[in-house]
């Protein structure tokens, strides 16, 4: 896999598609070899000392227009970042991590917990064989939000808004009926919250589906150094996240404690 | 101008060094810079055996900075003089190794092994990790073992310098650097990160599975200088400084003050390329600032 690179690239475009909670942000293409699961870390120039830490998010797609990125305001760093304009200066560091092993002759089934799903969208967009992929796709917020439209123009994807704690039961079960038939012959490739993982975790192993999961975990430095992000391996080491994955096969990572 | 700074047996090409478990060890940041122009490379604290360190979560951040509590999570000396050492460019620039123990025995032993290695430039002795339950900080904070511990690592070095990071978890450090010296430490660094706390109202649970942890970053950078002013005056070994540095006006900060070179931690977090960064920024400022060497500018803080 190619070095990561730390660069300084210019805002291109930040949209919010309804209620400035969601929003697209992009930057002017780094032209990287990446994967989808793959991460960058964005630091803005403008943040001196204040708020320290770069963010990691998932590298959504990348196109001639540039580097994608979607993401939730939800604390102190995307506050500052929804307000970037057109020409601020980001810091940005990657592709980080190992990204998902992906086999596009393989029937694959994608599940995705809100936020979870910004690594998917560059694969939904540039697979070539689109009737090989299936969306699940759990939520809090309401569909408009996401990019959920032109997923379903391009796949096969379903969708449960999470209002009550019955309503994501839905979307376990359809998933549970479905994986039956993935665990013959297809992938599994998830992201999302970690209680989503545990569930999803739980039905692959009970079905013994070929899944992959990618963390969200907390970091600092996005590069293995600073042990901020470790996950308990099934054999009890500890890697980090960063570089060790954020993509785990789901037999490989105890998920139990906090991460 | 001249950037190379010598002391202590050791020999610099410039005066900046990276602070350990801050860079790993070292082999995560060569996509981002050549670990070639740095001063010295410090390597994560490496002990005995290897250490998982402490549960999750072991990071939160603070108001310009940070705490952690990883708890010394390393490889085991054996597996680091095996798989990282010959990684790194030791023929071309120094490598420190951050050595932690829990009793004056163990740290003796694990300077025997460190000192027939092949490629360890220099020993740093960790006597203040405030996130461990043995050694670490103990050590730190009690003048009569920190002496102890200098004086059995300086005795097993042999030809390898030695020195010792301070805490700044401490009453008096000029006690403890008078201690360390006393003892037989080449040099000092200090200091080391400051223990402090965060909560999170909404859950009442502290924001780290340790309850405390090491508070470092642009935070605690006056407080770092305060330290290294006041051992600079205490003692006669020379002193590295770090806390919070993060550009090169703090690096010449501490080098106005009497650090003879710095550590650059968190700042590594921050950004990956900072430190290689840093080595060209601080010579175009020494430059712009007409430095011609480092003698000259050391420790020439005028005081009312």
């Amino acid at each position: 896999m190619p070095e990561p690179q730390c660069l300084e690239l210019r805002v291109t475009s930040l949209e919010s598609p309804d209620n400035d909670l969601f929003y697209h942000l992009s930057l002017e293409s780094p032209q990287w070899q990446w994967r989808p699961g793959q991460f960058a870390m964005l630091r803005p120039t403008s943040w001196r000392h204040e708020p320290l830490w770069a963010r990691p998010f998932s590298i959504s797609d990348q196109d001639t227009n540039g580097l994608h990125f979607f993401f939730q305001r939800m604390g102190s760093g995307t506050d500052l970042l929804s307000q970037l304009r057109p020409g601020d200066l980001v810091t940005v560091w990657g592709p980080l991590g190992n990204g998902f092993t992906i086999s596009h002759t393989t029937p694959t089934m994608i599940l995705a917990g809100g936020m979870g799903l910004a690594p998917f969208m560059g694969l939904i967009r540039h697979h070539p064989i689109p009737q090989n992929l299936e969306l699940f796709f759990g939520h809090r917020q309401p569909l408009a939000n996401y990019p959920f439209s032109e997923i379903e123009d391009r796949i096969l994807a379903w969708q449960v808004r999470e209002q009550g704690p019955e309503d994501l039961e839905k979307l376990f079960r359809a998933i549970e009926v479905k994986i039956k038939g993935y665990s013959i012959d297809g992938n599994l490739l998830a992201c999302g919250p970690l209680p989503f993982l545990r569930r999803i975790q739980k039905l692959a192993l009970d079905h013994n589906a070929n899944t992959q999961l990618s963390l969200e975990n907390r970091m600092a430095c996005g590069v293995g150094a600073c042990l901020g992000c470790t996950v308990p391996t099934k054999s009890g080491e500890l890697v980090q996240a960063c570089t060790q994955g954020p993509v785990f096969k789901a037999d490989a990572v105890d998920l139990s404690g906090e991460l | 101008m001249d950037m190379q700074v010598a002391f202590a047996g050791l020999d610099l090409k410039n005066p900046i060094m990276t602070a350990s478990g801050t860079f790993g060890y070292g082999t995560e940041f060569m996509p981002y810079g050549k670990l070639e122009d740095l001063g010295a490379i410090v390597v994560k604290g490496i002990s005995l055996a290897p250490r998982k360190g402490n549960p999750q979560p072991r990071i939160t951040e603070t108001a310009c900075g940070m705490l952690n509590a990883i708890g010394l999570q390393n490889i085991g000396v054996e597996a680091f003089l095996r798989d990282k050492l010959p990684q790194l460019p030791w023929r071309t620039t120094p490598v420190i190794v951050n050595l932690y123990a829990q009793a004056v025995e163990e740290f003796a032993e694990l300077t025997d092994r460190l000192a027939t290695a092949k490629g360890v430039a220099g020993l740093e002795v960790n006597i203040s990790c405030p996130n461990v339950r043995e050694g670490g900080v103990q050590f730190g904070q009690d003048p009569v073992l920190a002496a102890r511990v200098t004086e059995a690592v300086k005795k097993r070095a042999g030809a390898l310098p030695v020195m010792v990071k301070l805490s700044p978890n401490v009453t008096d450090v000029t006690v403890m650097a008078r201690a360390v010296a006393d003892g037989g430490a080449d040099c000092i660094s200090c200091i080391n990160t400051l223990t402090g706390m965060a909560v999170d109202i909404h859950s009442r649970r502290p924001c780290l599975a340790n309850v405390v942890g090491g508070l470092s970053g642009p935070a605690i950078k006056p407080v770092a200088l305060r330290m290294v002013h006041q051992v600079v005056r205490a003692v006669d070994v020379p002193v590295v400084g770090l806390g919070g540095i993060s550009s090169a006006e703090d690096v010449l900060e501490f080098l106005l003050v009497g650090a003879h070179a710095v550590q650059l931690g968190t700042a590594n977090f921050v950004r990956p390329d900072t430190a290689f960064k840093l080595v060209d920024e601080v010579r175009q400022l020494a430059e712009e600032m007409g430095i011609s060497a480092w003698e000259d500018f050391r420790g020439t803080l005028e005081l009312p």
